[in-house]
């Protein structure tokens, strides 16, 4: 059983949970994650290890309510309990100082973003972030990713924040200017936006780092059903990653395969919620 | 009472048959299809056992089980006595009674197999066992030596890491297991399915050896949530049991279509999450109604009647070679065959196809025949030339094995692998790191669970030896 210290909405349906889980907190590097289940029974669900404490021995999780399992999990409040919190998984991000870099986080992927964005400025890398969103209400941690940030750029759809449209304008500007392109990119989002940020610096040879976030079982590279195709080839995601190429992963087998259970779980009342904060 | 028959009349008494759910039924539930015999069936099962004095029926079990002992006291209606022979030399009997491949170990050594059939022992290990754990009370619990204060970490819940655990509270060291998965058992839960080994068993088992002492620590995977090298910091000695779990991929195009799983997945889906099996369970599963399991082994088996569980209409067997020179256990593939499953032999498949939203289609297949015989005896298959033909399928398994898992070992580079990946041990279970043993799966590969157990009872030996030298 694993403690939940607190519980707060940061934006609809997006939850920042802090849990304690002392030897994760201990252990955990940018870039890995957990799997957590609210309960018995339920499904074993990825979610990013947003930011740790290893004196309190507490792991923070950004949580999207999209389906039945994860909304369970937003709904444990302070002082409840997580049932199961396995980890830390995956590899770590490979840091190191490549002068300039870019981090782009759209919707959730913004939390994702943020352990990455953090260890990257600690390596001395000026960090430029862009953030996206459906509206102003779902940009999440801007002050927070601001802090570590030489600059901050917020868009959404509706362009209540920042400027109106997706995260790849900001940064078609920024890669076409040399003297702000970025020595890497860093994606976290939507597969559709990795995939457009992926295409947008493939001809500039930008090195692009995408986090993928295929449906996982185990996470311990036991079941194979994360696997995604990069270069060709199938990696787990679970042990090989989370994080690829952006230029070598195969998209739209993997858009293809997170919409494996569509169907099964549009049955779910809960699908509404989750087509909203899409 | 039986002391008094002779060999005459023991040999004139007829194997048993143990009662089986009715095949049309079964197949569209996970309700246990052995029933188990009756004790009046189980003592005269015993009695036809004629107590020879070469007892080669234990020289066939890898844990030496005292066979004709417990056997004797079954068919003198000793339950009790037959109880603690069987507990004392294998800790997961219940377990055994159910999934060992008798045919091939005890009952092939049977005397009394020589010219007829050979005594149930399986049968009656699942008898004594399951009396056991109904009378747990009765049997009263288990003397303990007092605590050694010395402290074991076991890596791995299945039945080697059960077994050890057991070996080693008996000693009176602490143990700790620290398994990766939120519940117990390896692949007892996560892949064998209830219709062969009931969860409620493996519960029993590990109930056993929490009252023994033994800590389970679930969601700690050792090379991640910590590290082989803290482990061996916090404990004086360590055991390896993190099975063999990693799949083998087919390497054929169209793997990654929607609908083709590997059989861990598959099989740990319905299993351990109770996908399509448990009302309350939120872990969704493509059912199919034409599933296609490639290969031939006991996991392809458990896949494919699972399959017919889930509804299949056509839950077929794909497999290279023919059916005699199938791995799986005798009884595994005659209970799919009368459950309705097909069985495709001397077939390849090379390819599967998809539809246009990416699902899977249709599976590519050549006809093979036997050729000359290869290095380990077993003629080969050969394509036939031109022979490519298309199954449709909404779901195919691959079932063809599994490899040692990198997880731990890539964060262990102190500890010596074989060129296969699995971890180098001596014949004690000793690794290359003074302290550390290893065994299941994880030394052997893919094996069986009685080898397994065998390898934890060695190595809590080993251990126990070298936690005394200390
Ligand atoms: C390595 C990794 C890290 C992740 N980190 C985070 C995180 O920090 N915060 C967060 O909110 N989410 C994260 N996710 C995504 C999260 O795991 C999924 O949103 C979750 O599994 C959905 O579960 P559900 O039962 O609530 O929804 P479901 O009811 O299962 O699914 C709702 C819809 O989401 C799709 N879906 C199912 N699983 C996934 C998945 N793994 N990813 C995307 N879509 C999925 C389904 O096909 C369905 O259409 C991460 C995923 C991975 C693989
Ligand atoms: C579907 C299927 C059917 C089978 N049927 C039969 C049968 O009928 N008869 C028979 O004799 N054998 C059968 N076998 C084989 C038998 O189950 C195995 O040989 C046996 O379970 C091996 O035992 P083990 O203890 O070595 O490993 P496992 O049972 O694999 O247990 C290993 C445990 O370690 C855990 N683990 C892995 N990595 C870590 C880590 N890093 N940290 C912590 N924990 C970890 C795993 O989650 C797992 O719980 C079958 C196997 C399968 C897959
Ligand atoms: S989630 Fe099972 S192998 Fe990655």
């Amino acid at each position: 059983m694993f403690d939940v210290i607190s519980n707060e909405v940061l934006a609809p349906n997006l939850h920042q949970l802090v849990v304690r889980a002392p030897r994760i907190a201990s252990s955990r590097l940018p870039g890995q994650f957990v799997i957590v289940r609210a309960e018995a029974g339920e499904e074993r669900i990825p979610l990013t290890i947003g930011d740790a404490d290893a004196a309190a021995g507490t792991i923070t999780l950004f949580v999207q309510a999209i389906g039945a399992s994860t909304q369970r999990i937003v709904a444990v409040p302070a002082g409840g309990r997580l049932r199961d919190v396995a980890g830390p998984l995956g590899l770590p991000t490979h840091i190191r100082n490549w002068g300039r870099v870019a981090c782009i986080g759209g919707g959730v992927g913004t939390a994702v973003l943020f352990p990455l964005a953090k260890a990257l400025a600690e390596a001395g890398n000026e960090v430029t972030t862009i953030i996206g969103g459906r509206s102003a209400r779902y940009i999440i941690l801007a002050d927070e990713l601001g802090a570590l940030s030489r600059e901050l750029l917020v868009t959404t759809e509706d362009g209540s924040l920042g400027v109106q449209g997706f995260v790849t304008q900001p940064l078609e500007g920024l890669v076409a200017d040399p003297a702000r392109r970025p020595g890497a990119v860093f994606a976290v989002g939507p597969v559709p936006m990795m995939r457009a940020v992926a295409e947008l610096t493939r001809p500039h040879g930008i090195e692009t780092v995408v986090s993928l976030n295929p449906i996982m079982i185990d996470g311990t590279g036991m079941c194979g059903g994360c696997r995604v195709l990069v270069g060709g080839e199938a990696k787990f995601a679970c042990v090989d990653g989370p994080e690829f190429d952006g230029h070598l992963v195969d998209f739209d087998n993997l858009a293809d395969r997170l919409a494996t259970y569509r169907e099964s779980e549009a049955s779910h009342v809960c699908r509404v919620a989750g087509k909203e904060v899409a | 009472m039986s002391t008094g028959m002779t060999t005459r009349e023991r040999l004139a008494i007829d194997r048993v048959h143990m009662v089986e759910l009715d095949a049309d039924s079964r197949s569209r539930n996970f309700d246990e299809v052995n029933r188990g015999l009756t004790p009046e069936e189980a003592v005269r099962e015993a009695q036809r056992c004629i107590r020879c004095t070469n007892r080669q029926c234990v020289a066939g079990c890898p844990v030496g089980v005292s066979i004709p002992e417990f056997i004797t006291a079954l068919a003198d209606g000793n339950l009790r006595e037959a109880a603690r022979i069987l507990t004392r030399d294998n800790a997961l009997p219940a377990v055994c009674g159910r999934v060992c491949p008798q045919e091939t170990q005890c009952e092939a050594r049977c005397v009394r197999g020589i010219k007829g059939e050979p005594v149930a022992i399986g049968y009656l290990e699942r008898f004594v066992a399951d009396w056991a754990t109904a009378n747990v009370a009765e049997l009263g619990d288990e003397p303990l030596p007092p605590p050694t204060g010395r402290r074991v970490a076991v890596v791995g819940c299945g039945p080697a890491g059960l077994t050890a655990a057991g070996e080693l509270a008996r000693k009176g060291h602490g143990v700790t297991i620290f398994e990766a998965l939120h519940d117990t058992g390896g692949v007892l839960r996560y892949g064998i399915p209830e219709f062969r080994l009931p969860k409620t068993i493996i519960d029993a088992e590990v109930a056993r050896l929490l009252a023994l002492g033994v800590t389970v620590e679930c969601n700690v995977i050792i090379g991640k949530t910590l590290t082989l090298a803290q482990l061996r910091e916090e404990f004086d000695a360590v055991f390896i049991a993190n099975g063999a779990g990693l799949p083998v991929m087919l390497s054929i195009p169209g793997e990654n279509l929607k609908g083709v799983y590997s059989a861990n997945e598959y099989l740990t889906r319905v299993n351990l999450m109770g996908a399509g099996r448990d009302p309350g369970s939120t872990t969704p599963i493509i059912a199919g109604k034409r599933v296609a399991v490639i290969g031939g082994g006991n996991t392809a088996m458990d896949c494919v009647r699972t399959a017919r569980r889930l509804g299949a209409e056509r839950a077929m067997i794909i497999y290279r070679r023919s059916e005699e020179q199938m791995p799986a256990r005798v009884e595994e593939i005659k209970h799919a065959k009368e459950e309705g499953v097909e069985f495709v032999m001397l077939t390849a498949p090379i390819a599967i196809g998809g539809d246009k939203d990416g699902w899977v289609a249709t599976l590519r297949c050549l006809r093979m025949e036997l050729g000359a015989p290869d290095s380990s005896g077993r003629r080969s298959p050969v394509p036939v030339e031109g022979s490519a033909y298309d199954i449709a399928v909404d779901v195919v398994v691959n079932a063809v094995g599994t490899r040692a898992n990198p997880l731990l070992t890539a964060t262990a580079p102190e500890l010596k692998l074989n060129r296969w990946g699995n971890i180098a041990t001596d014949d004690n279970g000793a690794t290359s790191v003074a302290g550390v043993y290893a065994g299941g799966d994880i030394v052997r590969g893919g094996a069986t669970v009685i080898l397994a157990m065998g390898d934890g009872k060695q190595a809590a030996a080993a251990i126990h030896d070298w936690l005394n030298r200390r």
